[in-house]
Order: structure tokens, then sequence, then C-alpha cells
């Protein structure tokens, strides 16, 4: 275990030393917080409680979703990419021969990778929107807690569906199209660019149900104390439900990865 | 009866899918190695050379377990490598001179730190092993920056420090050399013969570059095509391959070709420059010393044979 403590120790340093990417993400979420906010404001104008959301809540959401756009990936990026590149130059064989478990070096290091940014990236635009707009975040309370326990969640499940998109480079030799369909996918199911409780029907059934939405909606209806009591219970372990069967899977592929490296040399 | 290396029959063989025009793929079978048996006993330290694509790098993965062999029986320290491989890990060390096991964006005392923790290696070990790598391998002024921004021959020397933190008995190196300049060649070869003297660590080295074994191994093998064609000392690979060494002379103005000096033949001439080739078996010294007897000699240096034309010579020889 104390591996893979240092592993992710080392994973948030490692970010931690790139201080002009942090300092221009900072400013992208907040530039990208004020848009939405102010897209959202029209809206809601137009549309009061939509979603069931009032305007300080649609707002909080749009501030909490830049606070967790980075740590969670929610419109792509992290280290599957070069995950991908070790698979195609082979660099994978190293990591194999190891006495280490892929899966959780790569977990430890994208946990401390997310740590760093939830606070390097994530607490400058909440605090900004918080400051500049009338938001419904809770006072000092259990909720901040539940909030961040529901927010670790979210980074297994971002982890979990990430590992299996980086996997995909030893089937396929190009890794851009399912990168590219990835990020789309979640930029949209996550709830980055509309909350999605605010899709009607069986669409938006369905959207609540997927994993991307135990990435920010989730977390989210956990700060508005939309979840309390049995509500957040099952919400966290809808999180945990989630983060389990994808850590699980990406455990199944690995397995057929490292038997196809073994057996067919890459 | 203490081997710790044993391979017998060996094979490896990859199933290469190629397109073949429009959705259609073509099979076919390469046979990487075929039918290899070697044994190394503890503290030797071998040689293992080949021109590329003999089948080397194939070899050494199947024995680090990452490859498991096709058919043919594979043991290292009495353990099956590629049903075993986190056992044996912790007792062999592994460098690829072409990839690197280190972390790009750590620095190298970072790495080092991981790979302490990954092979659970006692504190003071630890640090004992650390300094001594840091020291012979002039790492000292390296810790701290980036592997990115290390040299290649910089790197190289990380990297063999990395692999021997854990005290393998076994190290494996893929083309250590590859890549270097002579001043770090020279360094790491050094290296090598430290800790196989000091240590009686068992090594095996792959290398196309002939002179790392000639500086390091009494035993060399020689691959080729995936069949082991040579094993046996340095001096009847040179015997066997009849390979040649050449003497470059350069004189004080132009003369017609070299003659009288036994043993030797003028194979190429350009201007006061002169080439002349002898058994790679004899030594340079009485060369040279008939040489410089009768003419002006100016400058001179001595090219070894290169691994290519030792092996097509052997061929030649059926
Ligand atoms: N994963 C692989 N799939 C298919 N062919 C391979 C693979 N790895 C190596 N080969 C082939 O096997 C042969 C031996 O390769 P290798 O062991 O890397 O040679 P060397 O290290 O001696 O240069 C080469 O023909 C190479 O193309
Ligand atoms: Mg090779």
């Amino acid at each position: 275990m104390r591996l893979y403590a240092a592993v992710a120790v080392s994973g948030f340093r490692r970010h931690a030393t790139y201080r002009v990417a942090t300092a221009a993400g900072v400013f992208t979420n907040t530039v990208f917080g004020f848009i939405l906010a102010y897209t959202y404001i029209a809206l809601w104008n137009e549309r009061p409680h939509l979603g069931g959301y009032g305007r300080e809540q649609a707002l909080t959401f749009v501030w909490t979703s830049q606070a967790l756009l980075g740590a969670a990936c929610l419109i792509g990026g992290g280290f599957q990419e070069e995950l991908q590149e070790r698979i195609r130059s082979g660099d994978i064989a190293v990591d194999l021969y190891r006495p280490a478990d892929l899966q959780l070096w790569w977990l430890a290091s994208d946990l401390g990778r997310a740590f760093f940014q939830l606070l390097g990236r994530g607490v400058v635009p909440l605090a900004v929107g918080a400051l500049c707009f009338e938001l419904a975040l809770p006072g000092l309370s259990l909720t901040w807690a539940a909030f961040l326990l529901s927010v670790l969640l979210g980074l297994l499940v971002s982890f979990g569906l990430r590992y299996l998109v980086g996997l995909c480079a030893f089937w396929l030799l190009d890794g851009a199209g399912v990168n590219m369909a990835f990020a789309l996918l979640s930029m949209f199911f996550s709830g980055t660019l509309l909350p999605l409780n605010v899709f009607p029907g069986v669409f938006g059934e369905v959207a609540r149900v997927l994993p991307w939405s135990a990435m920010l909606q989730v977390p989210v209806d956990v700060l508005l104390e939309r979840r309390t009591g049995a509500g957040l219970a099952a919400a966290l372990g809808f999180q945990a439900a989630w983060a389990v069967a994808l850590l699980l899977a990406g455990r199944a592929l690995q397995t057929a990865a490292t038997r196809k490296v073994v057996v067919q040399g890459g | 009866m203490d081997d710790l290396i044993v391979l017998e029959g060996v094979e490896k063989v990859f199933d290469v899918r190629r397109r073949a025009g429009f959705l259609r793929r073509e099979r076919h079978r390469v046979r990487a190695v075929d039918g290899i048996g070697f044994r190394v006993p503890r503290g030797e330290m071998v040689g293992y050379i080949g021109p590329n694509g003999a089948g080397k790098s194939t070899t050494i993965k199947m024995l680090t377990g990452i490859l498991t062999p096709s058919a043919g029986r594979l043991r290292v320290a009495g353990i099956d490598p590629s049903r075993d491989r986190s056992r044996l890990a912790r007792r062999i060390g592994v460098v690829f001179g072409q990839r690197t096991t280190l972390w790009w964006d750590l620095p190298l005392r970072d790495s080092y730190g991981l790979v302490r923790r990954m092979y659970r290696v006692p504190d003071a070990r630890y640090r004992a092993n650390l300094e001594r790598c840091v020291e012979l391998l002039d790492l000292g002024e390296l810790l701290d920056v980036p592997v990115r921004q290390l040299s290649l021959g910089q790197r190289m020397r990380g990297d063999i420090a990395a692999a021997l933190l854990h005290d393998p008995e076994v190290l494996y190196l893929d083309e250590p050399t590859i890549g270097l300049d002579v001043a770090s060649k020279a360094k790491v070869r050094e290296f090598l013969r430290d800790v196989n003297a000091e240590r009686g660590m068992t090594v095996l080295l792959t290398t196309h570059d002939l002179t790392d074994i000639e500086q390091l191994c009494k035993r060399v093998m020689v691959i080729d095509h995936g069949r082991l064609v040579y094993d046996g000392g340095l001096d009847g690979l040179h015997a066997k391959g009849e390979s040649e060494r050449t003497l470059v002379v350069d004189l004080e103005r132009e003369f017609p070709p070299i003659t009288g000096v036994p043993g030797a033949r003028v194979v190429r001439v350009e201007g006061p420059r002169q080439w002349l080739a002898f058994a790679a078996t004899h030594s340079a010294a009485p060369v040279v010393a008939a040489v410089a007897e009768r003419y002006p000699l100016v400058d001179l240096s001595v090219r070894e044979p290169d691994i290519e034309q030792v092996i097509a010579r052997m061929y030649a020889e059926g």
C-alpha cells in the first residue's frame, strides 16, 4: 500500500510542477464559469425552476462543474493518452515486468493528479463564483463532508471509465477517434453543458443512470442538499456501484490485454 | 550445478497479420527465436550478440516473463518466468537500452524512491546501494534533474542504477550502450565489470557492439535468425568467423601499398592513409612495429571487426 501512496504523492507533485498549465487552467475555468453563468441566468430567467433548480442552484451547478472540470476530466484529458502511448510504443512491457499492479498504479497516480487539480484548479474558480454570484452553498455542515465523499467516488468512476478507454489501445491502432468520442460523451453525460435533470423523458432517465452522472451531477446534488438521508445513501451507493463495476471491468480488460502482450508480444 | 539461467529448445513464434489490400489480411509467422538452448552459471557475465532482428530482445523478454515461449523450457533462478513473473521480478534487474524504466517527469531521486517501494528494499540496503551507484556511475549531480532533461548517456546510467537497487541476482542488459558516446560507454562498461566481479552478479549482456563483449565477457553467444550459431570464448569466435581487425595508418606522405608486414595485407590506400587487415586473433603490436620500422608513421588507429561481418563469414564457412 505504501507503494501506491508514494505513487499518488508523485502524481500530485508531478502536476504541481506544471505551474503555467495550472494557472492557465484556473483562468480558463473561471472564464468558462462566467460564460456559462450568464448563459444559465438568461435561461433560468426564461424558464425559472428548470429541472427543479432555482437560479442560485443552477449557478452553483456551473461553478462546481468548473471546480471539478480538471480533477474529474469532465471534458476529456487525463492519463489515458499517456497509457495509450506506452502501449503503442511498447514501453508497456516495462510496466508489466514490474512487481506492481498496473491498474492500481495508474489509479494511484491519477488520484494524486486529481487531488492536485482539485486544490490547484478547483478552489479558485468556486471562490470567484461565490464572490461574484449568489450561490446556494451550504453552511459549515456535514453536507460538505458528504460532498467530498461524493466527489471522491466520482473521481473513481472517472478513472474507471478512462482506464477502459486507455486499454483500448491494445486492440486499436489509433486511439484518437475513441478519445474524441469519449470526451464528447463525458462532456454531455456528466452534465457539464447542462444539468442532467433538465432533460425530460426516457432520455433524461437514461442519462441520469449512466456512469458519467456520478462524476458531476450526483456530487452537485449532494452539495445542493437535494440528496439527504436515505436519498444521500442511495446517491453514494449509485456512485460506489459504478466505481466497483468499472474497476472490475478494467481489471478484466487488463487481464485480457496482459495475456495478449505476453502471448502475442503486443 | 548452479545454473542460474537455463534454456532448452526455446522457441518464440509471432503471428503477424499484415494488410494485403482492402480488408484482406495476410497472416504469416515469424520465428523470432527458433530452438535455443544454453545455461549460464551463477556469477558469469555472458555476451549475447547478433545483428538487428536476430531475436535478442525476444529472448530477454522471455527471460523476464513478459513473453511466453511458444515451445521449450526456460528457468531463471529455478522460476518459470512467464508463470511467476512478479516473484521473478524481485530477483532480476532489467535494463532496456531503448526504453527507460524511469519516470519521465520525476527527478532521478524520486524514481529511485518508487523503485525502492516497489521492491520493498530495506532502508539501509537502499541507502548503501544508491550511494554506491551514485559514486560509480557519477550520478551525484543528476539526482535532482527530471529524467526528461537527461542526455541519453546520463539516462542510461540512471537506468542501470535503478535496476540494481533491489540487489538482483541476475541482470539483463538489452543493448545498454546503444547510441552512447565513447565516454559514457566506457563508464557503463567499467561499472558492469565492477558489479560482476564484486557482487558476483550474473549478467546477460545483449549488444551488437563487439567492443562491449571484448571488454566484458569471456563467453559469448551469437544468435542469428533465432538460432544460436556460436557459444564459446571470444578467441574461438574470431577464429571461427576468420574475422579481421584493421590497422589504419597515416604516413608522412604518399607511398605505394605497404609490403612485407607478416600476417597483414593492405586493403585500401587513400593518399598518405593506408588500411591493413590482419587476423583478429593476433595482436596489433607486431603489425604496428613492422610498419613503424620501415615507414614514417604519423598516426594510427585499430578498428575492431564488426559483428555482421563475423557472422557473415561464419555462414560462408558453413
Ligand atoms: N511483438 C512482435 N510481433 C511480431 N514480430 C516481432 C515482435 N517482436 C519481435 N518480432 C520480430 O522478431 C524478430 C526478432 O526481433 P528482436 O528479438 O527484437 O531482435 P533483436 O533484439 O535481436 O534486434 C524480428 O524479425 C522482429 O521483427
Ligand atoms: Mg533488440
